[in-house]
C-alpha cells in the first residue's frame, strides 16, 4: 500500500464494518458474535482488556493528568499502540456521551466518535497544546457531528421555545392579581417522594438525554459539559469562549427545560 | 425593598446557585425562599435535575467499540509507514 493516501473517513474499512455491525445491532438488538474477530484478524493486536469493572470507576481510573496526556499524544503519534489505547479509554466515554447528546441515533453517534478519532489521528501533528486535550477532541467531535447532521438532516429535533423558564405561565397568578401577582397559583411537588431508583431508571435517564439533545446547540453544549461531564464554569467558558454571564444564561435555560421534561416524565409515568 | 415574586425566583435560581447574584439580590432571594414552600420545592426539583443529569456520565466503556477505534489506529499507522 505504499504511497496510498490517507483514506477519507467515509471510506475506512473498519468504520464501514462498525457501521454495518451497528445496523445489525439496531435491527436484531444483538451484537453479531463475529464482529471482533472480523475487525481484528490479527488477534494479538487486540488490546488486552480484562473484563473487569467499567463505568464511573473505570472512567476515573483512565483519566490522565494533563502533562501525561501530552506525552501519550506524542507516543501515539510515533505509533505506540499502548499510548493510543490509553487515550481511547480515557476519552471515548465522554466523546460518546457528547455525540449521543447531539444525535438521537446511537449508531450514528458511534460513527461520529469513530470519525473524531480518525480526525484526531490525522491532526495529531497539528495539536498545539493551547487547549486541553479533551477540549481539543470535543471541538473535533463538534465539527464531525455538524458535518454529519448536515448530511443526515432531521437527526436533531428543534424546540420552538427558546427563552421560557420551563414553568407554564398559568402556574402563577397573573400581574393583575391584587395580592399575589407573580406568585405560584399551584402547588409544587418537591419530588421528595420520588425514590432515587426512579430517577436513575433507564426510562428517566433516556428522557433526560432526549431533553438535552432537543436543546438549541449553545444550551446543549453548556449543560452537557457542566451537569453531565461535571466541568467547572471556568472550564466551560474557556472551552466555548463564553462570558460567565452568558454561560449562566445558557445553563439556566437548559436546566429549566430539562427540569420541565423530567417533571413531565415523572407525572406521565404516575398517571 | 419589596419581596421578589415566585416568578422572579424561578428566573434567578441558576444565578443564585452559580453565585451570580449581587449580595443584595442574594439576600432578597433567600428572604423569599425561606418563607415560600413552593419555591423551595422548585429549588429542590432543580437540584435533583442537575444531579440526575450527572448520572448520564456513568456509561460503560464498551470494549468492542474500543477495539474498533484501535483498528482505525492500525490503519492510520500503516498509512504512515506505507
Amino acid at each position: 500500500m505504499a504511497g496510498r493516501r490517507v483514506p477519507d473517513p467515509g471510506t475506512g474499512s473498519s468504520r464501514l464494518l462498525w457501521r454495518r455491525t451497528a445496523r445489525i445491532e439496531r435491527m436484531t438488538g444483538e451484537r453479531p458474535a463475529v464482529m471482533v474477530t472480523t475487525m481484528t484478524p490479527e488477534g494479538a493486536r487486540r488490546p488486552e482488556r480484562p473484563p473487569g469493572p467499567t463505568g464511573s470507576a473505570a472512567a476515573t481510573r483512565h483519566r490522565l493528568p494533563q502533562w501525561d496526556e501530552r506525552s501519550m499524544l506524542a507516543a501515539a503519534r510515533a505509533g505506540d499502540e499502548q499510548a493510543f489505547t490509553t487515550l481511547v479509554r480515557a476519552h471515548t466515554p465522554a466523546l460518546r456521551r457528547a455525540a449521543r447528546l447531539r444525535v438521537r441515533d446511537d449508531a450514528l453517534a458511534d460513527e461520529i466518535v469513530q470519525e473524531t478519532w480518525l480526525a484526531v489521528l490525522k491532526g495529531l501533528s497539528r495539536f498545539e497544546g493551547r487547549s486541553s486535550v479533551r477540549t481539543w477532541m470535543l471541538t473535533i467531535l463538534a465539527h464531525c457531528a455538524d458535518r454529519r447532521i448536515a448530511a443526515e438532516r432531521g437527526s436533531i429535533p428543534f424546540t420552538a421555545l427558546d427563552d421560557d423558564e420551563g414553568v407554564d405561565e398559568s402556574r402563577f397568578h397573573g400581574p393583575d392579581h391584587p395580592r399575589w401577582a407573580g406568585m405560584w397559583s399551584t402547588t409544587v411537588d418537591s419530588w421528595s417522594d420520588v425514590p432515587e431508583s426512579r430517577l436513575t431508571s433507564r426510562e428517566t435517564l433516556s428522557a433526560i438525554r432526549e431533553a438535552i439533545s432537543a436543546l438549541p446547540p449553545g444550551q446543549r453544549e453548556v449543560i452537557a459539559l457542566r451537569d453531565v461531564e461535571g466541568w467547572s464554569s471556568a472550564e466551560v467558558c474557556a472551552a466555548l469562549g463564553l462570558s460567565e454571564g452568558n454561560q449562566r444564561v445558557l445553563l439556566h435555560r437548559a436546566r429549566s427545560k430539562v427540569r420541565a421534561a423530567l417533571e413531565r416524565h415523572l407525572e406521565g409515568a404516575q398517571s | 425593598m419589596s419581596l421578589l415574586t415566585c416568578k422572579e425566583i424561578v428566573r434567578l435560581v441558576t444565578d443564585y446557585v452559580e453565585g451570580g447574584l449581587d449580595s443584595a439580590t442574594r439576600a432578597r432571594f433567600e428572604d423569599h425562599v425561606v418563607i415560600c414552600p413552593p419555591c423551595r420545592a422548585h429549588f429542590a426539583q432543580m437540584r435533583r435535575t442537575i444531579a440526575t443529569a450527572g448520572r448520564l456520565r456513568e456509561v460503560d466503556v464498551d470494549p468492542e467499540f474500543e477495539t474498533a477505534i484501535v483498528a482505525l489506529f492500525h490503519d492510520w499507522r500503516d498509512e504512515q509507514a506505507g
